[in-house]
């Protein structure tokens, strides 16, 4: 399975879930992607990012203001 | 007195997500070429692209001199039209805030705050929204109004419409904004 990473660390919103969307683009089902954000406002929107594309969360932390999130394509 | 109890039924379970549940088209009508409200639509347009929704934004009124190519001054074939693309200046690195515009201070101000706070611009969003399929249609009714030609504007949009294409999609169940 393969894992990718995308650094959206100072971008604003809507920059980190374009830039995750199309990262993920590229990658086969199973695989992850891991996201770097320091928008405040990205734990509330890769939630629903999430539940809207159906691709899962499945780890998710926040350390000295940047959020890390791990999701898995659908 | 006692009070006679009634059973209650019990609540339904939440039925399964539908994994495989067809979202909604999105169908933002770009009717002003205000900065902010530009900025609205390309917010929008990329974000719901990148959530997997097939979207679309149909282009008329003040709309559309925002999709009109970078370079391209003057358009238009006679002098109304070319009065009024000489006095709104087309393009959408061109667009003036509704508000606090201060003849042209305001937008300074809020290109370099977007920069400050890494929020991107909206020349930047229309590229993503692009490279995402976003379905671009302008409004062929306010091209020939306005005298824009179909090399006037950007590349990548999609045929001219009219309004008979935005209800129809509005009727096949798109939902809309009208920004």
């Amino acid at each position: 399975m393969a894992s990718v990473q995308v650094d959206a660390r100072g971008l604003n919103c809507p920059m980190p879930i374009v830039k995750t969307a199309q990262a993920v683009k590229g990658l086969a089902s199973g695989d992850t992607v891991e996201v770097l954000a320091t928008d405040a406002g990205s734990v509330k929107d890769f939630a629903a990012w999430s539940k809207t594309t159906g691709n899962e969360m499945v780890e998710q932390s926040a350390a000295g203001g940047v959020f890390r999130f791990i999701l898995r394509k659908k | 007195m006692t009070v006679a109890e009634v059973p209650v039924p019990a609540a339904e379970p939440d039925p399964a997500p539908d994994a495989e549940a067809k979202l909604r088209d999105l169908l933002i009508i770009a009717y002003s070429g205000d900065l902010e409200k530009v900025w609205a639509q390309m917010i929008l347009a990329s974000t719901a692209a990148a959530m997997g929704v097939k979207t679309r934004i149909f282009v008329t009124f003040w709309g559309l001199p925002t999709f009109v190519k970078p370079g391209v001054r003057i358009t238009g074939e006679n002098w109304m039209q070319k009065m009024m693309s000489g006095m709104k200046r087309p393009g959408i690195a061109h667009r003036k805030l509704s508000t606090m515009n201060f003849l042209g201070m305001g937008p300074w101000m809020m290109r370099k705050l977007a920069k400050r706070y890494g929020v991107s611009s909206p020349a930047e969003l229309l590229e993503v929204a692009q490279m995402m399929d976003v379905e671009i249609m302008p409004c062929q009714m306010t091209m020939d109004m306005f005298g824009l030609k179909r090399e006037d504007m950007i590349d990548g949009l999609g045929e001219p419409v009219g309004a008979a294409t935005v209800i129809g999609l509005l009727s096949e169940g798109s939902s809309a904004l009208f920004i």
